[in-house]
């Protein structure tokens, strides 16, 4: 009996099930971005004088800065005038509730696992929908409200919050941090606003859903999540968009503000198209993600499953500012055909007794590129910081690669920093065994990569987690022959 | 059930088996001996489908089926089982989860509905009690950190829920004291049945006075150069391998 050569490289070929296009009445602008974009994307959002303000200043920021070139991923020149700032779906009426949403729209939900009619919905997971560069739509707002949660999208809360947005936005990725979140301060659409009152713990999931649809458009979304003393909330984002042979670019912030003894937990399932097998089309996502533990005894939880993008580059972070603060950061990047991920995170000791945990899993196949770039840092004030960091990286094949690049800056000798690496190949002996036992290759790749993703996992949610593990086990389909 | 005629095979290029040939009837117990390096593991190997072997010539027909054109997976899910020399980990597996995604392609195959959780569990532990396993060793990613022992009785245990129409056990004896040997050994006995046949694969003669075999055949060199019964396993303790090997054309 003689099969393939290697069974292995044929496990990555791509079934991207949500590769397909609404066909709906958009509006759309002009291509190109300018200070007259800026402000009619100001003046579509209604918004008020001083976020306008913000927004130029982001911009004439932005123009004076450069691309950053230190990831280990290549693309091409982004051509930043040919791309489309501002596109939302037409309402044809104004909404008085949920139901009267576009049927269009919901059936593009429905399609893809979000229910956003009343009945349906999946209890005890609020939800915000975001298409191209509005919020649809937001479940379960009255509810939460009574118990004074704020859950809304980031337009309407600068609408009906100004005092918080004004208060937070930009405080923990300001708009000079880097490229892409000034371009993300200067043209940001839409996003979601999450504020939990002192001493409440959120009692559902809060979730974002994130869509891109339209052709040629940008994605530029902002998320802010302030938890005052004493609550907790966990929040999680789902992130998907058509087929196309072109790229699309995505460039988001989020930012996450622990009070003392406050918790976050913020989940993602990141799954943009990630380009055909050739590498042709995918969503090149530049993501700015960081918290502060700000109060004592606070925490902050990031998890994440990455499996989307032709291009990922995204370290969500943690500045332990208050003392007993926590960061984790649990993830699983997987990389397929010609996908490229630069992705880690970092964790910023300035409290005492602060702690942090990386556990960092990549998982490559194809002809596919995956970084692991974390930093850990630990100030001279950051008496007893501890840290511990796991990075495991797993091959499907000889022609992927993994690389580790983690630095560490310890500033005071009380403070532990350790630091584990591993790298292995799936083993023809692993298959063998499975396939021994008459699992098929296909599933047998599932099984090891899903042991191997098992302990991050595991942080996620409940209702998500299945879901993120048939995701990682679609991904991977035609991983093997 | 299974019929091996005139097999010969490489590994690298390297031939390594030069012409076996072996019937096995249901109900049978087989002995395969040998000195190392004389092709008995690779034997299993050819048996169970592993691919680095190439088969070269001759033919093996497994009840009433060409083995050779199975793939691994289908010549397990026709009830072909090998109990591994070296079981691999793999990390956050549970063996409960590894042994239900094995039972229910098998079941699959034979166009039977999956086992649900509850009839699952009731099978695993009755069987649990006949390789006397230990239900939280079986919570465990699967063969990690498990010793010696340990990964013997779980295949002995794989080898019970998923009740193979022929079992080859490759060096299963191997790395046992004599506790772990006795309560491996009669898990294997307790399975055996008049349907099923047991190929038993090892270097010394201690785990047949467990398993008492119908026929012990000894390889070298790539062939069988003797067969006989239970006494040929005992006639080798006594006397070594040298009394078969001397004598025998090496380049025959």
């Amino acid at each position: 009996m003689k099969e393939n050569q290697d069974p292995l490289e044929q496990a990555v070929s791509n079934d991207y099930k949500y590769g397909f296009v609404t066909d709906i009445d958009t509006d759309t602008i002009a291509k190109g971005l300018n200070e007259d974009v800026i402000r009619l994307i100001s003046h579509k959002k209604n918004e008020p004088e001083w976020m306008l303000e913000w927004r130029l200043k982001a911009y004439a920021y932005w123009l004076t800065m450069v691309e950053p070139e230190w990831a280990n991923i290549k693309y091409p020149t982004i051509d930043y005038q040919d791309i489309i700032y501002y596109a939302a779906p037409k309402p044809k009426k104004q909404l008085n509730s949920l139901d009267e949403v576009d049927p269009e729209l919901l059936s593009t939900f429905e399609k893809l696992g979000i229910s956003l009619s009343e009945q349906k919905r999946l209890s005890g997971v609020a939800v915000d929908v975001v298409m191209d560069s509005v919020s649809i739509a937001t479940s379960f707002k009255e509810q939460l409200a009574e118990i004074g949660v704020i859950f809304c999208s980031i337009s309407e809360a600068i609408q009906l919050h100004p005092e918080l947005v004004k208060k937070h936005l930009g405080s923990i990725v300001p708009m000079t941090d880097n490229y892409f979140a000034a371009l993300n301060s200067a043209v940001f659409t839409d996003g979601s606003f999450c504020y939990i009152p002192k001493g409440v713990r959120c009692p559902m999931e809060l979730s974002t859903y994130f869509r891109i649809n339209t052709e040629n458009a940008g994605q530029f979304e902002r998320t802010l999540i302030v938890a005052e003393d004493e609550s907790y909330v966990s929040y999680l984002e789902g992130c998907t968009a058509p087929m196309r042979d072109e790229n699309q670019l995505h460039a988001a912030v989020v930012e996450l503000i622990a009070m003392e003894k406050a918790e976050i937990k913020y989940s993602t399932v990141q799954n943009w198209y990630p380009g055909d097998k050739e590498g042709k089309g995918g969503i090149y996502n530049f993501v700015t993600k960081r918290g502060i533990c700000k109060g004592d005894h606070s925490k902050i939880s990031w998890t994440q499953v990455e499996t989307g993008s032709a291009i990922t580059w995204k370290y969500p972070s943690v500045i332990l500012k208050g003392d007993y603060s926590i960061g984790e950061f649990y993830s699983v990047a997987f990389t397929n055909n010609h996908q490229q991920a630069d992705t880690g995170t970092k964790m910023t000791h300035l409290g005492k007794n602060t702690r942090s945990r990386i556990v960092a899993k990549g998982i490559s196949a194809g002809h596919s590129q995956n970084s692991y770039r974390g930093l850990v840092r630990a100030s001279k004030q950051a008496i007893n910081a501890r840290n511990y960091s796991q990075c495991d990286s797993l091959l499907l094949g000889d022609k992927c690669g993994a690389h580790t690049f983690p630095y560490i800056e310890v500033k005071n000798k009380t403070a532990i920093v350790e630091h584990e690496a591993t790298t292995s190949k799936i083993g023809e002996d692993q298959l063998f065994y499975c396939r021994q036992r008459g699992i098929d290759p296909e599933a047998a790749v599932a099984l090891i990569v899903n042991g191997f993703a098992k302990e991050v996992m595991n942080q996620l949610p409940m209702e998500f987690a299945i879901e993120a593990q048939k995701l990682l086990t679609i991904s991977m389909e035609g991983s093997v022959g | 059930m299974l019929s091996i005629k005139n097999i010969h095979a490489n590994v690298e290029g390297k031939e390594i088996l030069k012409g076996i040939n072996l019937e096995i009837k249901a109900g049978e117990v087989h002995a395969i001996m040998g000195p190392n390096g004389s092709g008995k593991s690779t034997l299993a190997s050819v048996l169970a489908g592993r691919e680095q072997y190439e088969v070269t010539a001759g033919e093996v027909s497994f009840l009433d089926k060409n083995l050779l054109e199975l793939s691994p997976e289908d010549r397990a899910r026709e009830g072909l089982f090998l109990a591994f020399q070296y079981p691999v980990e793999i990390p956050g597996v549970s063996t409960t989860n590894f042994i239900k995604a094995a039972v229910n392609e098998k079941r699959k195959y034979h166009g039977l509905e999956p086992l649900d959780s509850v009839s699952f569990l009731k099978i695993m532990k009755e069987k649990m009690k006949l390789v006397e396993i230990d239900q939280s060793l079986l919570s465990r990613s699967i063969n990690e950190g498990f010793s010696g022992g340990e990964k013997k009785r779980n295949e002995i245990f794989q080898m019970a829920m998923l009740e193979p129409k022929l079992a080859i056990l490759d060096e299963t004896d191997s790395g046992l004291d004599i506790d772990a040997l006795r309560i491996v050994a009669n898990g294997i006995n307790k399975l055996h049945s008049p349907e099923r046949a047991v190929l038993v694969i090892t270097h010394y003669q201690r785990l047949l006075d467990y398993i008492q075999p119908d026929y012990v055949h000894v390889l070298y060199n790539g062939r069988i150069v003797k067969s006989g019964t239970k006494e040929l396993a005992l006639e080798l303790e006594e006397k070594g391998y040298d009394f078969i090997t001397e004598g025998v054309d090496l380049n025959a």
